[in-house]
């Protein structure tokens, strides 16, 4: 919490700077889930710095067991500073106990942050959506995505790079996704809508390479 | 208490007047108006209320802070000008240098160096970016990466210096002090944005330059190039060195260059298909938004003081 007031909001609105759009779509209480492109490690902090400190507890973003809780400072921080929710990549096949985690979360009323392209990536460009996102929530009436997109921080912070450049960001909230009865309606609505939210952005995209 | 010049003094006090009409007025509209949606006009009036306490604040309590005042919007409209113009992965060092010129541009500007600030950006860093470009090595693009991040620091940090330098020059105006120079510069370049917008809102048919921005009519800018060098003639001699004679000269340069700046960063946000640069600044926009005929009018000003007072 006190990491969150006193680093990561002063940085994310002094050093980055974010254009925000659809801030009223942003959920106000769990259980909900948002659902970001991922470009960078500073997406998560932006997402939770959207939110008011006194609510910073209730927000857990989804993060890979094998990459995070690898080494002693980066499994102290995700733990401690961060709260993620460990999620073993390599375990495909129980889907039950994958999310297990999740599921008594979102029953505990907190807001998950989770990234569809499932990595990074390149700076800049969507990857393939994974359909994690749709049976997490197939069985749940009670919880609903909301898509967030984010351009810029792949400037700021790319992956493999540790320099970081000041750069202004977008943040764009959309509204919900409805409920869908197959993953891959779930996905192709889930991609034609964070086509729709990039056009609110500003800030230039990076050039294809 | 911070020992203020007595016409910069009353000159802030009038400022603030102006703000609170402003804000009562908008009061006024709400009461007899209910059913009309005035968030836009009251984000406005808001926003102009922080600018304007953080400016004086900074003037009034020291040069330095001033100073460091203008260096950080010099920061903020870089990385806004930075974050809406495409630039490449290998581009990305580069900029951090970029960065890193700004407070040395403001420590010269503050020591009164001015050799040193003159020549720094035009020469020593337009010479060195290309060289650390060089280095990472990425040759596709090049030329258009160089132009840009020179283009982009020239506007934001080299032209915008020149404030703080006139914080820094002899006071040749007890009456006023340095900080009577920029309340002017600051004062007319923003009292020229709104009497030309107000002129044109009045009178305006005949448009300048439709291609670029439809708003803007010959009425517009001539009503306000005629107020702005009348006015500037009256109140130059209260807040500078300058006469009558060269007040009135001082107002058609600020007045005539407030243009241009306008509507330069109206064609780079309209080549970049946006209509307003951030969103820093609620009700108007980015920081680019309300420093664009600044950008403009700094340098000129300043030099033409500079040429016939200095």
């Amino acid at each position: 919490m006190f990491f969150f007031a006193l680093i990561v909001k002063p940085l994310v609105l002094f050093i980055l700077g974010l254009n925000k759009r659809g801030q009223n779509n942003l959920p106000v209480k769990g259980p909900a889930i948002i659902a970001a492109n991922h470009n960078s490690h500073l997406d998560t902090l932006v997402l939770m710095s959207l939110f008011p400190i006194a609510k910073i507890h209730k927000i857990r973003p989804v993060a890979a067991a094998d990459y995070f809780l690898r080494s002693g400072f980066m499994k102290w921080f995700s733990t401690y500073c961060i709260d993620i929710i460990p999620l073993d990549r390599k375990n495909r096949v129980n889907k039950k106990a994958l999310f297990a985690e999740c599921h008594k979360a979102l029953d505990n009323g907190d807001i998950l942050i989770l990234f569809p392209e499932g990595s990074r990536g390149t700076p800049e460009q969507m990857s393939q959506l994974k359909k994690g996102v749709f049976h997490l929530v197939k069985d749940r009436d009670d919880t609903q995505v909301t898509p967030v997109v984010l351009r810029g921080l792949g400037r700021a912070l790319p992956k493999g790079t540790a320099l970081f450049v000041p750069f202004n960001c977008d943040v764009v909230i959309g509204q919900p996704v409805p409920a869908q009865e197959k993953a891959d309606d779930f996905i192709k609505l889930l991609a034609s809508r964070y086509d729709n939210l990039f056009q609110y952005c500003v800030t230039h995209q990076e050039p294809e390479q | 208490m911070f020992n203020i010049p007595q016409n910069s003094l009353y000159t802030m006090l009038l400022v603030l007047l102006f703000l609170c009409i402003g804000t009562i007025t908008r009061l006024v509209l709400k009461a007899k108006f209910p059913q009309k949606d005035y968030t836009e006009l009251r984000q406005r009036i808001q926003s102009w209320w922080w600018m304007v306490a953080i400016l004086f604040f900074a003037l009034v309590f020291s040069k330095t802070t001033a100073i460091i005042l203008f260096a950080l919007i010099s920061y903020l409209a870089l990385k806004e000008f930075l974050s809406i113009v495409p630039s490449r992965p290998a581009d990305r060092r580069v900029i951090f240098w970029a960065y890193i010129i700004i407070p040395f541009q403001y420590y010269w500007a503050a020591t009164s160096w001015y050799g040193m600030f003159i020549i720094f950006i035009p020469v020593y860093v337009f010479l060195f970016l290309p060289m650390r470009m060089v280095l990472v090595g990425e040759t596709k693009g090049f030329i258009r990466s160089a132009g840009v991040l020179h283009w982009a620091i020239m506007l934001t940090v080299f032209c915008l210096s020149h404030i703080a330098y006139l914080l820094v020059l002899e006071d040749k105006n007890p009456q006023a002090g340095p900080i009577g120079l920029v309340l002017f510069l600051v004062i007319m370049t923003q009292l020229n944005d709104v009497s030309q917008y107000i002129w044109g809102k009045l009178f305006g048919k005949h448009k300048i330059i439709p291609k670029v921005s439809p708003n803007k009519t010959w009425e517009g800018f001539l009503g306000g190039l005629v107020t702005i060098t009348i006015l500037s003639g009256l109140v130059a001699p209260i807040l500078t060195p300058l006469g009558f004679a060269y007040g009135l000269l001082a107002g058609l340069i600020i007045s005539s260059s407030g243009f241009i700046g306008d509507v330069v960063i109206s064609s780079v946000k309209r080549d970049l298909q946006i209509k307003d640069s951030g969103s820093l600044i609620p009700g108007h926009g980015g920081i680019l938004d309300r420093m664009d005929s600044m950008m403009f009018t700094a340098p000129l000003f300043f030099h033409f003081l500079y040429y016939v007072k200095y």
